[in-house]
């Protein structure tokens, strides 16, 4: 793709890079224990926790694995399970 | 209407400046720029120019305000000289490389250490590579001139770079001259309204300033220097525009004063041209075939032109008012690069004339002549620059 | 488990950036945009912020956003906001975000020019206590006896041996409207202080302790645990300035000492091992308790 003048790019494009690949660990949410407070999408550095209809969900494309929305959720509903299990 | 007067150097600049409409003007204070700066904030302050005047505390952050006024989609302008320049380096390659097309002048003085305020041109020299277009004038009217040019270079689709007009400081900022002023009217016909293809805007929101890995960072570069070869044909035609406005033709991006059969050539750039030009009448008085290539555009550098106007001589005498230490004079670089190879290319013999105000009168530059023209009959081709008037008995062992 | 919902709010610091994971600066910046809504124009220094966003054709920025240079960040911020009251686009405000690197050191002089005028410009420091972005070399902002790559404890040495330049006061001084201390832990006193930031225009001053797990050494999910541990130790004063007067102060709920703010971090771990130095570890936490008295940051 041909470059553009002086470098200047498109805000958002990040989306087009999938943060998710870093992970060695992922977040598991269980919906059950899950109070919807929304403290997990507020903390996560990287945006990756997003609403949903009924709750919460993760972006796994873009989730690097942190484990802050975890740390902070005070229903303990998330939990960090090794990536790729 | 458009009118005469007689005028300081930074007045003419001063206003057209105000001419142009730039809508953010920052500036810090520095000898010999100051009576342009100074000029523009008391219109500023009296309503005659409606802009926003950034009184900053370093030429770091006056570069650096024109640089944020241009990308929110501003004109703008500022200047400097000598130390102020340099200190502004990091901001005009930056600038460049950003494709911002903001004005400037650069008043030329030497730099320090030791530190004076005298001319010469070590300080635009010293920002030769940065991607920032220089112009440079040998007289006040041109200095006008120049600057509505500028605006328009600058802000060409294919050029966006910063463009700088150098003037001798003092000699030209401080001294009178009689200068012709266009109208308002006339000025806004040649200059249309700053319309930037990408300005900072809520609406399309992009991002400036990337990093660029080594797989793309070479195109970017060689990017401004596509711009800056496309700049030499803008630069042509916007001269020849003017030519037409103001009835006032120097020339493309180089002056030939009695160029037509000259065997010796001198090449100079800024106001000692007139000390050159009256040595070459009497030059040319005396029976010497003598003439002048002044450099108007100095970056990017006009090659062709020089080529065209030199090519027929059988030396060239380089002046230069700067000096590369443990090298050689700009000028005298640039050309010999470009000579190398010519087939029949005259000799060039390097001179460096005028260095931190030291006077050329037209005593020194027949000197030079005569000396160019001693090299040429003995086949002497010089690798070192002769520095005119040298006091050697200042100079220890 | 349904999909997610067509966004009421729009996110405006988008995923795809290039923070390490559990960075504090990056959710700092979500949530000051959060505050200040779309109609902002973002400058940032060079720093971890400015690389982390920026990689060539990936910018998470949905807000118009320039990085010029380190050092002027300030000053192009000024020629924005001028341009923009000239455009008749200042409904448009401006925004700097930067670390501590560009605002307490090598952008010092341009930030107290853009003070001095009187600039419309809301300056945000987010700080990670160091030049984090080239591995971690000291900043006026480093605390007093953190390791640094540049400062690092040894023989001779015990970290920094200076104090944290106390930055907001020295704002403060130049008569600004609006200064304010914040932490990336207490993300809603954070959007407050920017929301009554952005009431008023002319200088405004927030700096933001941005606790950052590649530099202080602490796993990726507990930056906002170490951040309230800064906090509520006093080191980390969460105050409000006005007109050069403290007016507000976030009181501590639940107070510890110093040194369980300092145990968790490997840039503190040289005074715990291979021997503890109490006369630094003391002098920490009179520090402390210096700041709790004169800013009165206990309840009762």
């Amino acid at each position: 793709m041909k470059l553009s003048i002086g470098a200047v790019v498109r805000g958002g494009s990040s989306l087009g890079y999938h943060t998710g690949t870093w992970r060695d660990r992922r977040p598991f949410l269980n919906l059950e224990k899950c109070k919807a407070c929304g403290i997990c999408e507020e903390v996560c550095p990287d945006g990756a926790v997003r609403k949903t209809q009924e709750a919460y969900q993760v972006d796994y494309l873009f989730c690097k694995g942190c484990g802050l929305c975890a740390k902070e959720c005070p229903a303990k509903a998330i939990e960090l399970v090794p990536e790729g299990k | 209407m458009p009118w005469e007067e007689v005028l300081e150097g930074s007045e003419a600049v001063a206003l057209a400046i105000k001419a142009c409409r730039p809508q953010v003007i920052s500036a810090f204070p520095i000898s010999p720029q100051t009576h342009i700066v100074e000029r523009l904030a008391r219109m500023v302050a009296e309503g005659e120019l409606q802009a926003e005047y950034v009184r900053v505390e370093s030429e770091f952050s006056a570069a650096s305000v024109v640089s944020g006024a241009s990308l929110a989609g501003s004109r703008a302008y500022t200047a400097s000289s000598s130390q102020g320049l340099l200190l502004m380096t990091e901001v005009l390659y930056a600038s460049a490389g950003m494709r911002l097309p903001f004005v400037m002048t650069g008043v030329n003085r030497t730099v320090s250490a030791p530190i004076s305020i005298q001319v010469d041109h070590q300080d635009t020299i010293s920002l030769r590579d940065c991607g920032v277009i220089q112009l440079y004038v040998e007289s006040s009217q041109e200095a006008y001139d120049a600057h509505l040019a500028a605006f328009k270079v600058a802000e060409d689709p294919c050029v966006l770079l910063p463009v700088m007009v150098c003037m001798d400081g003092w000699i030209l900022t401080h001294s009178y001259e009689r200068v012709c002023f266009l109208s308002q009217e006339e000025v806004d016909r040649f200059l249309p309204p700053f319309k930037p293809p990408n300005y900072l805007d809520v609406e399309n929101p992009k991002s400036w300033g990337s990093y660029a890995e080594e797989d793309v960072l070479m195109e970017f570069r060689y990017s401004v220097q596509k711009a800056m070869t496309c700049a030499k044909r803008i630069i042509r035609e916007t001269w020849q525009e003017m030519a037409q406005l103001t009835g006032r033709n120097y020339g493309g991006l180089v002056e030939g004063y009695r160029i037509q059969d000259a065997e010796i050539i001198l090449v100079a750039m800024g106001s000692v041209a007139g000390t050159v030009k009256e040595a070459v009448d009497q030059a040319r008085e005396s029976g010497q075939k003598v003439g002048l290539a002044r450099i108007r555009c100095y970056r990017p550098f006009p090659h062709e032109e020089l080529w065209e106007m030199i090519k027929g001589a059988k030396v060239v005498a380089v002046m230069d008012a700067n000096f590369s230490m443990g090298s050689e004079g700009a000028i005298a670089m640039d050309l010999k690069a470009k000579l190398y190879g010519r087939p029949s290319a005259p000799l060039v013999v390097p001179f460096v004339a005028g260095l931190g105000g030291r006077e050329v009168n037209t005593h020194a530059v027949l000197e030079i002549v005569k000396s160019a023209r001693q090299c040429y009959e003995s086949s002497i081709h010089p690798l070192e620059a002769q520095w005119v008037g040298l006091n050697a008995e200042l100079l220890t062992e | 488990m349904g999909s997610p919902e067509k966004g009421k709010r729009e996110e405006l610091f988008v995923s795809g950036h290039r923070a390490c994971p559990g960075c504090g600066m990056a959710l700092a910046v979500r949530h000051i945009l959060r505050a200040t809504g779309r109609q902002v124009i973002v400058v940032t220094p060079t720093g971890c912020l400015e690389t982390f966003t920026s990689p060539y054709g990936y910018s998470p920025w949905r807000v118009p956003w320039v990085h010029h240079l380190f050092e002027n960040g300030p000053s192009v911020a000024s020629g924005i906001a001028a341009a923009l009251r000239m455009q008749k686009r200042d409904h448009i405000r401006v925004l700097v975000i930067a670390g501590d690197g560009a605002t307490f050191d090598i952008g010092f002089g341009a930030l107290s020019g853009m003070l001095e005028r009187g600039e419309d410009v809301l300056y945000i420091c987010v700080d990670n206590g160091a030049y984090m972005n080239t591995g971690g070399q000291r900043s006026a902002a480093t605390p007093l006896y953190a390791s640094t790559t540049t400062d690092p404890p040894g023989k001779l040495s015990s970290g920094k041996v200076q104090e944290k330049k106390d930055l907001p006061w020295i704002v403060a001084a130049h008569k600004v409207d609006y200064v304010a201390t914040a932490s990336v832990a207490f993300l809603a006193d954070l959007r407050g202080k920017l929301k009554r930031a952005m009431e008023v225009r002319g200088p405004r001053y927030i700096q933001v302790d941005s606790p950052c797990p590649s530099g202080w050494g602490f796993a990726s999910d507990l930056t906002l645990e170490v951040g309230r541990l800064g906090v509520n130790c006093g080191l980390i004063p969460l105050l409000e300035i006005r007109g050069g007067t403290l007016t507000r102060v976030r009181k501590i709920t639940k107070r510890i000492p110093v040194e369980d703010y300092l145990r968790v971090q490997a840039r503190f771990r040289h005074l715990f091992a291979p021997r503890r130095q109490q006369a630094e570890l003391s002098r920490l936490q009179s520090l402390a308790d210096e700041k709790i008295k004169t800013y009165g940051l206990l309840k009762g």
